[in-house]
Protein backbone atom coordinates (compact mmCIF):
# COMPACT_ATOMS: atom_id res chain seq x y z
CA UNK A 1 0.00 0.00 0.00
CA UNK A 2 0.83 3.61 -0.61
CA UNK A 3 1.40 4.58 3.20
CA UNK A 4 2.14 7.75 5.11
CA UNK A 5 4.98 5.56 6.50
CA UNK A 6 6.90 5.63 2.65
CA UNK A 7 8.31 8.96 2.91
CA UNK A 8 11.15 8.74 0.61
CA UNK A 9 11.77 11.57 -1.53
CA UNK A 10 8.25 13.61 -0.53
CA UNK A 11 8.74 17.19 0.00
CA UNK A 12 7.47 19.46 2.20
CA UNK A 13 8.69 18.76 5.04
CA UNK A 14 11.79 21.91 5.77
CA UNK A 15 15.23 21.50 7.01
CA UNK A 16 16.55 19.04 7.89
CA UNK A 17 16.95 18.92 11.78
CA UNK A 18 20.63 19.94 13.17
CA UNK A 19 21.87 17.04 15.17
CA UNK A 20 21.90 17.65 19.39
CA UNK A 21 22.60 15.54 22.12
CA UNK A 22 19.50 13.80 23.73
CA UNK A 23 19.04 11.42 25.46
CA UNK A 24 16.98 7.44 24.23
CA UNK A 25 13.84 8.88 25.77
CA UNK A 26 13.30 12.60 26.32
CA UNK A 27 10.56 12.14 28.28
CA UNK A 28 8.97 9.17 30.31
CA UNK A 29 5.75 8.27 28.38
CA UNK A 30 8.17 7.37 25.25
CA UNK A 31 10.09 4.71 26.95
CA UNK A 32 6.65 2.81 28.76
CA UNK A 33 5.73 3.47 24.95
CA UNK A 34 8.87 1.77 23.65
CA UNK A 35 8.52 -1.29 26.41
CA UNK A 36 4.97 -1.58 25.95
CA UNK A 37 4.90 -2.01 22.10
CA UNK A 38 8.26 -4.16 22.05
CA UNK A 39 6.49 -6.15 24.41
CA UNK A 40 2.83 -6.59 23.08
CA UNK A 41 3.87 -7.26 20.08
CA UNK A 42 5.61 -10.06 20.98
CA UNK A 43 3.34 -10.98 23.19
CA UNK A 44 0.22 -10.98 20.38
CA UNK A 45 1.84 -12.10 16.97
CA UNK A 46 4.96 -14.22 17.77
CA UNK A 47 7.19 -11.20 17.36
CA UNK A 48 5.82 -10.40 13.84
CA UNK A 49 8.11 -7.11 13.38
CA UNK A 50 6.83 -7.13 9.89
CA UNK A 51 3.05 -6.83 11.10
CA UNK A 52 3.83 -4.20 13.70
CA UNK A 53 5.74 -1.97 10.84
CA UNK A 54 2.34 -2.94 8.71
CA UNK A 55 0.52 -1.35 11.78
CA UNK A 56 2.53 1.64 11.85
CA UNK A 57 1.60 2.57 7.73
CA UNK A 58 -2.30 1.13 8.08
CA UNK A 59 -2.25 4.74 10.35
CA UNK A 60 -4.12 7.59 9.76
CA UNK A 61 -1.33 9.91 8.69
CA UNK A 62 -2.31 12.06 11.76
CA UNK A 63 -1.87 9.68 13.90
CA UNK A 64 1.25 8.75 12.07
CA UNK A 65 2.70 12.16 12.85
CA UNK A 66 1.20 13.85 15.37
CA UNK A 67 2.69 12.76 18.57
CA UNK A 68 5.99 11.57 16.87
CA UNK A 69 7.94 8.42 16.72
CA UNK A 70 6.56 6.58 20.36
CA UNK A 71 3.27 8.38 20.01
CA UNK A 72 3.30 6.18 16.72
CA UNK A 73 4.62 3.09 18.51
CA UNK A 74 1.75 3.58 20.76
CA UNK A 75 -1.14 3.81 18.03
CA UNK A 76 0.82 0.93 15.92
CA UNK A 77 0.20 -1.50 19.05
CA UNK A 78 -3.29 -0.60 19.93
CA UNK A 79 -4.28 -0.95 16.80
CA UNK A 80 -2.62 -4.75 16.83
CA UNK A 81 -4.39 -5.06 19.95
CA UNK A 82 -7.58 -3.97 18.56
CA UNK A 83 -6.93 -6.54 15.48
CA UNK A 84 -6.52 -9.41 17.73
CA UNK A 85 -8.90 -8.08 19.99
CA UNK A 86 -7.57 -8.23 22.89
CA UNK A 87 -8.36 -4.64 23.64
CA UNK A 88 -12.05 -3.03 22.23
CA UNK A 89 -11.99 -0.24 20.12
CA UNK A 90 -11.85 3.15 22.50
CA UNK A 91 -10.76 1.18 24.99
CA UNK A 92 -7.51 3.04 25.45
CA UNK A 93 -9.48 6.63 25.13
CA UNK A 94 -12.00 5.78 27.76
CA UNK A 95 -9.47 4.85 30.25
CA UNK A 96 -7.50 7.59 29.70
CA UNK A 97 -10.62 9.68 30.00
CA UNK A 98 -11.57 8.18 33.26
CA UNK A 99 -8.10 8.59 34.73
CA UNK A 100 -8.46 12.83 34.24
CA UNK A 101 -11.17 12.90 36.34
CA UNK A 102 -14.35 12.18 33.45
CA UNK A 103 -17.27 10.13 33.63
CA UNK A 104 -17.27 8.06 30.35
CA UNK A 105 -17.99 4.34 30.38
CA UNK A 106 -15.28 1.74 29.66
CA UNK A 107 -16.14 -1.36 26.78
CA UNK A 108 -15.37 -4.58 28.40
CA UNK A 109 -12.61 -6.62 27.36
CA UNK A 110 -13.45 -8.93 24.66
CA UNK A 111 -12.56 -12.39 23.93
CA UNK A 112 -8.83 -12.56 22.33
CA UNK A 113 -8.62 -13.84 18.65
CA UNK A 114 -5.13 -13.25 18.33
CA UNK A 115 -3.22 -14.60 15.34
CA UNK A 116 -2.31 -18.79 14.49
CA UNK A 117 1.44 -17.91 14.12
CA UNK A 118 4.88 -18.94 15.52
CA UNK A 119 7.97 -18.02 13.89
CA UNK A 120 9.41 -20.62 12.25
CA UNK A 121 13.10 -19.25 13.36
CA UNK A 122 14.08 -16.19 15.68
CA UNK A 123 14.98 -13.27 13.59
CA UNK A 124 14.33 -12.31 9.95
CA UNK A 125 16.82 -14.26 8.37
CA UNK A 126 16.19 -18.06 6.85
CA UNK A 127 17.69 -20.50 4.15
CA UNK A 128 16.24 -21.34 1.01
CA UNK A 129 16.63 -24.19 -1.59
CA UNK A 130 16.64 -22.42 -4.79
CA UNK A 131 19.70 -20.10 -5.93
CA UNK A 132 19.57 -16.62 -6.06
CA UNK A 133 18.11 -15.19 -9.70
CA UNK A 134 20.69 -12.23 -9.79
CA UNK A 135 24.17 -11.95 -9.10
CA UNK A 136 26.24 -8.84 -8.78
CA UNK A 137 26.61 -6.90 -11.59
CA UNK A 138 23.30 -7.73 -13.10
CA UNK A 139 21.35 -5.06 -14.30
CA UNK A 140 17.67 -5.32 -12.81
CA UNK A 141 14.37 -3.33 -12.92
CA UNK A 142 12.28 -3.01 -10.45
CA UNK A 143 8.26 -4.11 -11.11
CA UNK A 144 5.08 -1.94 -11.13
CA UNK A 145 3.62 -3.09 -8.21
CA UNK A 146 0.85 -1.47 -6.63
CA UNK A 147 -0.23 -3.84 -3.68
CA UNK A 148 -3.21 -3.12 -1.17
CA UNK A 149 -1.26 -4.82 1.46
CA UNK A 150 2.30 -4.07 2.60
CA UNK A 151 5.33 -4.41 0.68
CA UNK A 152 8.73 -3.40 1.46
CA UNK A 153 9.55 -1.87 -2.22
CA UNK A 154 9.08 2.07 -1.35
CA UNK A 155 7.23 3.84 -4.20
CA UNK A 156 10.42 5.86 -5.27
CA UNK A 157 12.27 2.95 -6.81
CA UNK A 158 9.17 1.18 -8.96
CA UNK A 159 10.23 1.12 -11.97
CA UNK A 160 13.35 1.90 -11.94
CA UNK A 161 16.69 0.13 -13.36
CA UNK A 162 19.72 -0.45 -11.38
CA UNK A 163 22.77 -2.62 -10.81
CA UNK A 164 23.19 -5.87 -8.21
CA UNK A 165 25.76 -4.46 -5.59
CA UNK A 166 25.50 -7.18 -3.22
CA UNK A 167 23.19 -10.70 -1.94
CA UNK A 168 21.84 -10.88 1.17
CA UNK A 169 21.10 -13.53 3.04
CA UNK A 170 17.51 -14.50 2.52
CA UNK A 171 15.08 -12.66 4.25
CA UNK A 172 10.83 -13.67 5.19
CA UNK A 173 9.20 -11.73 2.61
CA UNK A 174 6.65 -8.97 4.38
CA UNK A 175 4.44 -8.71 2.19
CA UNK A 176 3.00 -12.40 3.50
CA UNK A 177 4.18 -12.61 6.65
CA UNK A 178 3.13 -8.92 7.99
CA UNK A 179 -0.65 -10.27 7.54
CA UNK A 180 0.23 -13.70 8.89
CA UNK A 181 -0.15 -15.21 5.41
CA UNK A 182 3.64 -17.14 5.47
CA UNK A 183 6.80 -16.57 6.11
CA UNK A 184 7.93 -17.38 1.90
CA UNK A 185 11.64 -17.06 2.64
CA UNK A 186 13.41 -14.92 -0.33
CA UNK A 187 16.51 -13.61 -1.45
CA UNK A 188 16.92 -10.14 -1.13
CA UNK A 189 19.64 -8.06 -3.20
CA UNK A 190 21.11 -4.47 -2.53
CA UNK A 191 20.77 -2.67 -5.64
CA UNK A 192 22.48 0.65 -6.55
CA UNK A 193 20.32 2.97 -8.47
CA UNK A 194 21.72 6.32 -10.06
CA UNK A 195 20.44 9.45 -9.06
CA UNK A 196 19.00 10.92 -12.23
CA UNK A 197 16.90 7.24 -12.94
CA UNK A 198 15.15 8.32 -9.76
CA UNK A 199 15.00 12.13 -9.52
CA UNK A 200 15.43 12.81 -13.55
CA UNK A 201 18.75 14.67 -15.44
CA UNK A 202 19.13 17.36 -12.98
CA UNK A 203 19.10 15.14 -10.07
CA UNK A 204 22.14 15.55 -7.21
CA UNK A 205 24.70 13.08 -8.55
CA UNK A 206 25.15 10.49 -6.03
CA UNK A 207 24.14 6.43 -5.90
CA UNK A 208 21.06 5.35 -3.96
CA UNK A 209 21.18 1.48 -2.21
CA UNK A 210 18.40 -0.32 -0.74
CA UNK A 211 17.57 -3.79 -0.44
CA UNK A 212 14.83 -5.19 -2.94
CA UNK A 213 13.28 -8.76 -2.64
CA UNK A 214 13.83 -11.21 -5.68
CA UNK A 215 10.10 -10.86 -6.27
CA UNK A 216 9.85 -7.16 -6.71
CA UNK A 217 12.96 -7.49 -9.81
CA UNK A 218 12.75 -8.66 -13.09
CA UNK A 219 15.61 -8.88 -15.87
CA UNK A 220 15.56 -5.68 -17.89
CA UNK B 1 -5.49 18.60 5.22
CA UNK B 2 -7.25 16.31 8.49
CA UNK B 3 -6.71 18.52 11.82
CA UNK B 4 -5.98 16.76 15.06
CA UNK B 5 -9.25 16.68 16.91
CA UNK B 6 -8.64 19.74 19.80
CA UNK B 7 -9.40 17.69 22.83
CA UNK B 8 -6.88 14.95 21.44
CA UNK B 9 -5.39 13.13 24.33
CA UNK B 10 -1.85 13.46 25.24
CA UNK B 11 0.46 10.38 24.38
CA UNK B 12 1.14 10.79 28.23
CA UNK B 13 -2.31 10.25 29.20
CA UNK B 14 -2.73 7.36 26.75
CA UNK B 15 0.61 5.28 27.40
CA UNK B 16 -0.52 5.17 30.81
CA UNK B 17 -4.35 3.98 29.83
CA UNK B 18 -2.48 1.33 27.96
CA UNK B 19 -0.33 0.33 30.47
CA UNK B 20 -2.72 -0.18 32.82
CA UNK B 21 -5.00 -2.18 30.68
CA UNK B 22 -2.28 -4.76 29.78
CA UNK B 23 -1.33 -4.89 33.44
CA UNK B 24 -4.58 -5.69 34.48
CA UNK B 25 -4.98 -8.34 31.79
CA UNK B 26 -1.56 -9.73 32.91
CA UNK B 27 0.01 -9.29 29.59
CA UNK B 28 2.59 -6.61 30.78
CA UNK B 29 5.03 -6.83 33.71
CA UNK B 30 5.92 -3.73 34.39
CA UNK B 31 9.10 -4.49 36.05
CA UNK B 32 9.67 -6.29 33.13
CA UNK B 33 9.28 -2.59 31.01
CA UNK B 34 11.74 -0.97 33.92
CA UNK B 35 14.33 -3.49 32.20
CA UNK B 36 13.65 -2.66 29.24
CA UNK B 37 14.05 0.50 29.35
CA UNK B 38 16.92 0.96 31.74
CA UNK B 39 18.73 -1.40 29.01
CA UNK B 40 18.62 0.97 25.99
CA UNK B 41 19.21 3.79 28.70
CA UNK B 42 22.27 2.98 29.65
CA UNK B 43 23.99 -0.15 28.39
CA UNK B 44 23.29 -0.65 24.58
CA UNK B 45 23.82 3.04 23.26
CA UNK B 46 26.32 4.74 20.57
CA UNK B 47 29.64 3.67 22.43
CA UNK B 48 29.06 0.50 21.23
CA UNK B 49 29.48 1.26 17.92
CA UNK B 50 32.39 3.56 19.16
CA UNK B 51 34.38 0.55 20.50
CA UNK B 52 33.72 -1.11 17.20
CA UNK B 53 35.32 1.77 15.21
CA UNK B 54 38.46 2.33 17.60
CA UNK B 55 39.25 -1.41 16.98
CA UNK B 56 38.81 -1.35 13.30
CA UNK B 57 41.80 2.22 13.73
CA UNK B 58 44.19 0.39 15.77
CA UNK B 59 44.33 -3.16 14.53
CA UNK B 60 44.43 -4.04 10.59
CA UNK B 61 43.32 -7.44 10.98
CA UNK B 62 40.09 -6.40 12.57
CA UNK B 63 39.25 -3.76 10.46
CA UNK B 64 39.85 -6.31 6.98
CA UNK B 65 37.08 -8.34 9.17
CA UNK B 66 34.45 -5.72 10.19
CA UNK B 67 34.78 -4.84 6.18
CA UNK B 68 34.42 -8.43 5.28
CA UNK B 69 31.97 -9.83 7.66
CA UNK B 70 30.58 -6.58 9.51
CA UNK B 71 27.66 -9.18 11.73
CA UNK B 72 30.71 -11.74 12.64
CA UNK B 73 33.36 -9.12 13.39
CA UNK B 74 31.39 -6.63 15.68
CA UNK B 75 29.94 -10.08 17.38
CA UNK B 76 33.73 -11.05 18.44
CA UNK B 77 32.94 -7.49 20.75
CA UNK B 78 29.91 -8.71 22.14
CA UNK B 79 27.46 -6.53 20.20
CA UNK B 80 24.76 -8.62 18.79
CA UNK B 81 20.94 -8.81 18.76
CA UNK B 82 17.76 -7.34 17.39
CA UNK B 83 18.10 -5.11 14.73
CA UNK B 84 21.57 -6.63 14.10
CA UNK B 85 20.75 -9.80 12.57
CA UNK B 86 22.97 -8.71 9.57
CA UNK B 87 25.34 -5.77 9.61
CA UNK B 88 27.40 -4.51 6.90
CA UNK B 89 30.42 -1.96 7.47
CA UNK B 90 30.72 1.06 5.41
CA UNK B 91 33.92 2.56 5.02
CA UNK B 92 34.31 6.30 4.94
CA UNK B 93 37.45 7.53 2.24
CA UNK B 94 39.16 10.36 0.46
CA UNK B 95 36.53 9.78 -2.17
CA UNK B 96 33.40 8.48 -0.91
CA UNK B 97 30.94 9.17 1.33
CA UNK B 98 28.91 6.97 2.69
CA UNK B 99 25.43 7.83 4.68
CA UNK B 100 22.48 5.49 6.35
CA UNK B 101 18.79 6.56 6.15
CA UNK B 102 15.50 4.13 6.48
CA UNK B 103 12.54 5.59 4.25
CA UNK B 104 9.84 3.23 5.24
CA UNK B 105 9.94 3.44 8.83
CA UNK B 106 13.24 4.06 10.97
CA UNK B 107 15.71 0.69 10.99
CA UNK B 108 18.62 1.30 12.50
CA UNK B 109 21.21 -1.03 14.14
CA UNK B 110 20.38 -0.90 17.86
CA UNK B 111 23.18 -3.37 19.43
CA UNK B 112 25.96 -0.76 18.03
CA UNK B 113 23.96 2.24 17.83
CA UNK B 114 21.48 2.53 20.03
CA UNK B 115 17.85 3.26 19.22
CA UNK B 116 17.50 5.93 16.64
CA UNK B 117 17.73 10.41 17.61
CA UNK B 118 15.14 12.07 16.93
CA UNK B 119 16.68 13.45 13.79
CA UNK B 120 17.34 10.06 12.13
CA UNK B 121 13.27 9.30 12.46
CA UNK B 122 12.39 13.03 11.55
CA UNK B 123 10.13 12.83 8.29
CA UNK B 124 12.78 15.66 6.83
CA UNK B 125 15.71 13.41 6.94
CA UNK B 126 13.94 10.15 6.16
CA UNK B 127 12.63 11.81 2.79
CA UNK B 128 15.25 14.17 1.84
CA UNK B 129 18.40 12.04 2.05
CA UNK B 130 17.37 9.63 -0.65
CA UNK B 131 16.56 12.57 -3.39
CA UNK B 132 19.21 15.77 -2.18
CA UNK B 133 21.64 14.27 0.11
CA UNK B 134 24.32 16.68 -0.35
CA UNK B 135 21.62 19.95 0.32
CA UNK B 136 20.11 17.30 3.81
CA UNK B 137 23.59 16.84 4.80
CA UNK B 138 24.49 20.74 4.47
CA UNK B 139 21.13 21.37 6.51
CA UNK B 140 22.33 19.46 9.50
CA UNK B 141 25.74 20.74 9.34
CA UNK B 142 28.13 18.76 7.07
CA UNK B 143 29.51 20.07 4.13
CA UNK B 144 31.05 17.00 1.86
CA UNK B 145 33.91 18.56 -0.43
CA UNK B 146 32.55 18.87 -4.10
CA UNK B 147 34.79 16.50 -5.60
CA UNK B 148 33.59 13.26 -3.15
CA UNK B 149 30.84 10.91 -4.02
CA UNK B 150 27.97 10.23 -2.09
CA UNK B 151 26.39 7.02 -1.70
CA UNK B 152 23.35 6.70 0.29
CA UNK B 153 21.91 3.37 1.94
CA UNK B 154 18.05 2.59 2.05
CA UNK B 155 17.85 0.27 4.64
CA UNK B 156 14.33 -1.16 3.20
CA UNK B 157 15.00 -4.90 4.80
CA UNK B 158 17.12 -6.12 7.25
CA UNK B 159 20.26 -5.25 6.71
CA UNK B 160 21.88 -2.84 9.15
CA UNK B 161 24.91 -0.07 7.82
CA UNK B 162 27.56 1.12 10.19
CA UNK B 163 29.68 3.63 9.27
CA UNK B 164 33.44 3.27 9.84
CA UNK B 165 34.38 6.95 9.71
CA UNK B 166 37.73 8.41 8.67
CA UNK B 167 40.52 8.53 11.48
CA UNK B 168 41.17 12.21 12.51
CA UNK B 169 45.02 13.73 12.34
CA UNK B 170 46.74 14.00 15.00
CA UNK B 171 45.43 11.14 16.67
CA UNK B 172 47.95 8.47 16.12
CA UNK B 173 49.30 8.66 20.19
CA UNK B 174 46.25 7.44 21.15
CA UNK B 175 44.68 4.07 22.42
CA UNK B 176 41.51 2.91 21.53
CA UNK B 177 39.56 3.45 24.56
CA UNK B 178 40.71 7.58 24.02
CA UNK B 179 39.91 6.62 20.24
CA UNK B 180 36.60 5.51 21.21
CA UNK B 181 35.65 8.48 23.23
CA UNK B 182 36.20 10.75 19.95
CA UNK B 183 33.68 8.37 17.70
CA UNK B 184 30.19 9.98 17.64
CA UNK B 185 26.82 8.61 16.69
CA UNK B 186 26.44 10.89 13.96
CA UNK B 187 29.65 10.37 12.10
CA UNK B 188 28.70 6.55 12.57
CA UNK B 189 25.20 6.94 10.72
CA UNK B 190 27.53 9.29 7.92
CA UNK B 191 25.88 12.50 9.07
CA UNK B 192 28.88 14.04 10.49
CA UNK B 193 32.52 13.64 10.35
CA UNK B 194 35.04 12.90 13.51
CA UNK B 195 36.73 15.98 14.91
CA UNK B 196 40.15 15.73 15.96
CA UNK B 197 40.72 16.52 19.66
Amino acid sequence: MDSIADMGGTQGWGPAQVPTDEPPFPEPWEGRSFALTVLTMGRISGRNLDAFRHALGRLHPVDYLVDGYYGRWLNAAELMLTDSTILAPGAVDARARRNRGEDVEEPAFPEPTRPDYRASAPGSLREVDQDPAFAVGDVVRTKDLHPEGPTKLPRYLRRRTGTVAAVRPPHVLPDTHAVFAGENPQHVYTVAFPSTELWGPDAEPFTLHAEVFESYLETR
Amino acid sequence: MTDAPSDRLSPALRTEALEQLLVERELVDPTVMDTFISTYERDVGPLNGARVVARAWTDAEYRAWLLRDGTAAIKDLGYGGPQGEHMVVLEQTEDVHHVVVCTLCSCYPWPVLGLPPSWYKDPAYRAGMVRTPRRTLREMGLEVPEGREIQVWDSSAEVRYLVLPRRPAGTDGLDAEALAALVTRDAMVGVAEVAAP
